[in-house]
């Protein structure tokens, strides 16, 4: 027999690590647990097992399938117990034990019991119980009663329900919308958290009805709710209200400022913060809004307790990055909060003074911030480092004590993640600050001396070699990148090779030296590496003459690779070894916007038309096979650009057609693809006949007809232009597509002979300028923005109108030109009033483009837009230019 | 959007670090492995840190944890990073002051273990599934001594271990007299 659970208590006092569950085992508990079945239970002892029982589980302990079940069926003997204590844990257990559906009837009909019962604690618990195991079929048994308890006039009760309620709407929405009325009552109990729980529900209950949410903020925000609980929900849903309705502070006040204006000056700490923050997060704050929150939030800080101090600075500092003026009122109880206890305050406190501070008090703070570096989490590093770059960036002038700040961190212990934000920092300052160029590069190779970071090394030896050869004494850096080559593994040596290279590439007076590593790293241990000293030995002329390294040499080196990795790679998987050499350009530079998709099903496809011919393929790849495949076509040349399908009729009419474009050199051919959906038909000869009136530089040359399009099995005709060589030629071309009809009999599948000819009129089909664009995205902008030059470089400005936000601007304009947008710089960030866009592409004729967009709201809704292009050729420049202009 | 206040979880940890009462309302992590480790991470975090008069917060991996130490127990209560911290302040208070009561101001982990089940039930009568249910300690402990306990039975209907609790109250009371 198990011992009770104080048995150790006389010696209690002697042993300091006592425990009463020492040595507590499983498999003893669960004997323990057949007191359960005793005919005269005994409700402390069976209480003593239970506690237990919950001990294992709390402890991460698992019962098998078995054992809790065993254990469910023993704890539902103990309903005839009439120990409201012993109850009470039988409650908690059930719910710990999760029954499954065919064990939940077995204390169904107890729990009901329980419902029902005059006992209020028996009422509650059995509801949060029963709601919690049950499924929707009992749901509907048990509904009438829970409705009763929502307006049940003991609170706890009350609350019991709702808050079931709350968990039910997830999983039988519909049972739990009928409790409406009864809900709407509770919100009006006296029990302050009645009200809450009944609000919550209610909310949860509407939140898809906009008006209903509306009414509800409406007539609540006009009373107070009786809980701070209840008004901080309040509060959200009223923030979100002022969130979805037509903003229209040009007009007039903000509805329902003046509640949240009003919660400033409630008596709970947690109202007024919930609505501090409420304001300072509402869209498009005013300073004349902001005002009195961020005054509340300057009282928290000189709290004495640190969750408000955390809240308000967290708050704060977000604050500041949209508003920093706002927030320098608080620059001085937050300067006192850079030594507070409580680190993670500190932290928040020294990265919003980063925002707001100014130009003198840069040096101050560094010393503080380097003072408590070493006491906290890296996340909050990561923070500060980045707080230190944007302040770096804002003050050229400081760069020598922040960038030492960044290096003496950079020596310091970190992980990956802290480090690679310090290594970005200093690679983003070296960048644009040219004073810091040299410091930073040294401190960059003192740190791939001692670094544990494949990654980071590679980026870092990478950069280098760009930046490196361009410094006043590039020699220095040569020994820290030959360390390298002895002393890291193969994926930094091979790194380090090519950063020789590119040494030697570049400084002519460095060649002899670069060339004696170089033959060293012949003999490395490593494919990879020997594979690139070869090549660069060669590439660079290593057989000891010193040369000067030719222009397409330093391409090579420094170029970069304008194919999409994915590209390449299936291109190289494709290619079979033979004696025709793998060519670069024959892979295609489109990037692919979306993931191929086989949209084959199998076996839906009618019998008796034998196997349908697989859908028109749709990568670039295939259509070019497709393309060549056909006689007409074939001496066009190389397929610039094929564009995504364009559909041509309504959804669900008698004959799908879509187009797609494909650009060529000095020919347009478009594909149509067609779909009959008309069971009794079969179509023959399909062509489309197409009026090029409004495309006047577009001439007809060839067609190629489908011979026959049967019921849902899609076929392609084709028709081709010839069009200037090279030029972007525009134009609008109407379809008409032409066939014969044949009935076919649906019983056999047979058509008649004779057919009928027949006229289909489709939509009118573009090409446009983007067209003659293809995505190419570039891996650094700024850097190819550089070296293509402002030789050809053409600027102006455009007044876009009125627009509904600036983000829909942004992708109008991208759409329009068709190219690739790069670095993220498609996303606008919300409420911002200007924003810069990067385009890259290549123009027909394999021309390489530039484009960088700068829009700003000019007025509450015009958009003016600033363009400048740089390319290879004038004449694309202006051609680009063009196109925003007539478009 | 979920709008309603919520709880991920609330532990009671001792002053190693060890469980001594732990309830999750959340999937955000879904072993006991999971479990343990964000117990680890959290204790190794604040353990240095002095949260015995005042509530403390802190914030890591997008959670706001605020916690209170006394003697050898750590209360901890944790939300997601865009809850108010001073409503989750509120329950931890609440789950604090209700663990005081019921252990009668003899708050440590021996005691604790000892009315597990109070402890037990305290957490129940806090949160539900994540919504607050009540954050008043009087209210709370009220919920759980009421049927735990009658405060009129007679001496020997108790457990010993309150017995001697009760033996023991009277005994410091006469000595500090």
């Amino acid at each position: 027999m198990a011992q009770p659970l104080v048995k150790k208590d006389d010696d209690r006092d002697e042993e300091a690590d006592y425990s009463p569950f020492l040595g507590i085992e499983k498999g003893a508990v669960l004997q323990e647990a057949r007191v359960f079945n005793d005919p005269q239970l005994d409700p402390r002892r069976c209480s003593q097992v239970i506690t237990k029982l919950l001990y294992l589980l709390n402890q991460g302990e698992s019962f098998t399938k078995v054992e809790a079940t065993e254990v469910f069926f023993s704890v539902t003997k103990l309903f005839q117990s009439k120990d409201i204590g012993l109850r009470r844990m039988v409650y908690v257990m059930i719910k710990e034990l999760s029954p499954s559906a065919d064990e939940v009837i077995i204390v169904t009909s107890s729990l009901m019991k329980d419902m029902t019962s005059k006992t209020d604690m028996y009422r509650a618990n059995a509801i949060r119980v029963l709601c919690r195991i049950t499924d929707g079929t009992l749901l509907t048994q048990i509904e009438r009663y829970l409705k009763q308890a929502i307006v049940d006039k003991n609170p706890v009760v009350a609350s019991a329900a709702l808050v079931s309620g709350i968990h039910l709407l997830q999983t039988n929405p519909e049972i739990v919308k009928r409790w409406s009325n009864e809900v709407q009552e509770a919100v009006q109990s006296r029990a302050a958290l009645v009200q809450f729980h009944a609000l919550a529900l209610l909310h949860q209950i509407r939140q898809n009805d906009r008006l209903a949410v509306n009414k509800l903020v409406s007539s609540l925000t006009r009373g107070s709710a009786r809980s701070p609980l209840a008004q901080c929900l309040l509060i959200r849903y009223t923030s979100q209200v002022i969130r979805e309705s037509a903003n229209n502070t040009q007009t007039g006040d903000r509805p329902f400022y003046d509640f949240l204006e009003g919660c400033l000056r409630h008596k709970a700490e947690m109202v007024i913060f919930e609505a501090a923050r409420a304001i300072t997060e509402l869209n498009g704050v005013t300073s004349r809004e902001l005002t009195p929150a961020i005054t509340v939030l300057q009282l928290f800080l000189s709290s004495s307790k640190p969750v408000l101090r955390f809240a308000a600075v967290r708050t704060l500092n977000k604050v500041a990055m949209t508003h920093p003026t706002a927030v320098t009122n608080c620059n001085i109880d937050m300067e006192s909060l850079i030594s507070d206890q409580n680190r993670s305050i500190a932290t928040l406190a020294i990265t919003t003074l980063l925002k707001t501070g100014n130009e003198s008090s840069v040096d101050r703070l560094m010393k503080q911030i380097t003072n408590f570096m070493s006491d906290i989490a890296d996340e909050f590093k990561i923070v500060v480092v980045e707080a230190i770059r944007s302040l770096c960036l804002k003050f050229p002038l400081k760069h020598r004590s922040l960038m030492n700040f960044l290096s003496n961190i950079l020596r310091e212990e970190g992980g990956f993640e802290y480090k690679k934000a310090i290594v970005d920092s200093i690679v983003i300052l070296i960048r644009d600050i040219p004073e810091a160029k040299e410091t930073g590069l040294l401190h960059l190779c003192e740190f791939i001396e001692d670094c544990e970071f494949t990654y980071l090394s590679t980026q870092i030896l990478h950069f280098l070699g760009i930046e490196g050869p361009k410094t006043s004494d590039p020699s220095k850096y040569i020994r820290y990148i030959y360390n390298r080559v002895h002393l890291e593994n193969a994926t930094v040596r091979a790194g380090a090779v090519s950063t020789l290279a590119k040494f030697g590439a570049m400084v002519d007076g460095l060649k002899p030296r670069i060339f004696v590593l170089l033959r060293r790293c012949l003999f490395d241990t490593d494919d990879e590496v020997r594979d690139r000293a070869t090549l660069y030995l060669n590439t660079l002329g290593g057989d000891g003459a010193v040369v000067e390294t030719g222009a397409d040499v330093k391409e090579f080196l420094f170029g970069s690779l304008d194919i999409p990795l994915v590209n390449i790679e299936n291109s190289l998987k494709n290619y079979e070894a033979s004696e025709k050499p793998f060519d670069i350009n024959s892979v295609p530079k489109e990037v692919k916007t979306q993931p191929l998709t086989e949209k084959k099903a199998p076996g839906k496809k009618p019998t008796g038309l034998g196997a349908p011919p697989p859908g028109p393929p749709t990568t670039v790849d295939a259509y070019e096979k497709l393309l060549s495949s056909i006689p007409q076509f074939a001496k066009f040349g190389k397929l610039f650009k094929s564009s995504a399908p364009v559909e041509l009729t309504e959804a669900e009419t008698e004959y799908a057609v879509n187009v797609v474009k494909h650009i060529f050199d000095g020919h347009v051919v478009f594909q149509y693809n067609c779909t009959n959906t008309v069971p009794e038909q079969l179509l023959e000869n399909v062509t489309v006949i197409v009026d090029a009136s409004e495309a006047e530089e577009f001439a007809e040359v060839a067609s190629k007809p489908l011979r026959s399009l049967p019921y849902d099995s899609p076929g392609q005709t084709f028709v081709a232009f010839e069009k200037p060589d090279g030029v972007p030629a525009v134009g609008k071309f109407s379809n008409m597509l032409r066939f014969i009809v044949k009935e076919v009999d649906p019983s056999t599948g047979e058509a008649e002979e004779d057919g009928v000819e027949d006229e289909y009129q489709l939509e009118d089909l573009e090409v446009v300028a983007a067209d003659y664009i293809l995505k190419v995205g570039v891996s650094n902008f700024r850097n190819a923005w550089e070296s293509m030059g402002a030789d050809f470089e053409r600027v102006d400005e455009y007044g876009l109108g009125p627009r509904d936000s600036l983000a829909e601007a942004v992708n109008a304009v991208i759409d329009l030109l068709g190219m690739q947008p790069c670095e993220g710089t498609e996303a606008v960030p919300p409420n911002s009033r200007s924003h810069t866009c990067l385009l890259s592409g290549v123009y027909i004729g394999n021309v390489k483009a530039l484009v960088r967009l700068q829009f700003g709201l000019d007025g509450p809704k015009d958009v003016a837009m600033k363009l400048a292009v740089r390319s290879e050729d004038e004449i694309v420049s202006d051609a680009i230019h063009e196109i925003v202009a007539s478009g | 959007m979920e709008l309603c206040p919520s709880i991920k979880n609330i532990l009671l940890l001792d002053s190693e670090g060890n469980r001594v009462a732990v309830k999750y309302y959340s999937d955000d992590w879904p072993t006991n492995s999971a479990k343990e480790a964000f117990e680890r991470a959290v204790f190794t975090k604040t353990q240095k840190t002095n949260a015995r008069t005042e509530t403390e917060i802190t914030m890591f991996d997008n959670y706001i944890v605020v916690y209170k130490f006394v003697q050898d127990l750590h209360f901890f209560v944790t939300g997601g990073e865009n809850e108010n911290e001073i409503i989750l302040a509120t329950v931890l208070q609440g789950f604090f002051d209700a663990v005081g009561l019921l252990l009668r101001g003899n708050e440590d982990k021996r005691e604790a273990l000892e009315n597990l089940d109070l402890i037990l039930l305290c957490l129940d009568e806090i949160v539900d599934g994540g919504v607050i249910l009540e954050s008043d300690a009087n209210v709370i402990a009220g919920k759980v001594d009421s049927h735990s306990m009658d405060a009129g039975a007679p001496l020997s209907e108790q457990t010993i271990t309150q017995a001697l609790a009760t033996a023991r109250e009277h005994l410091t009371r006469s000595l500090l007299q």
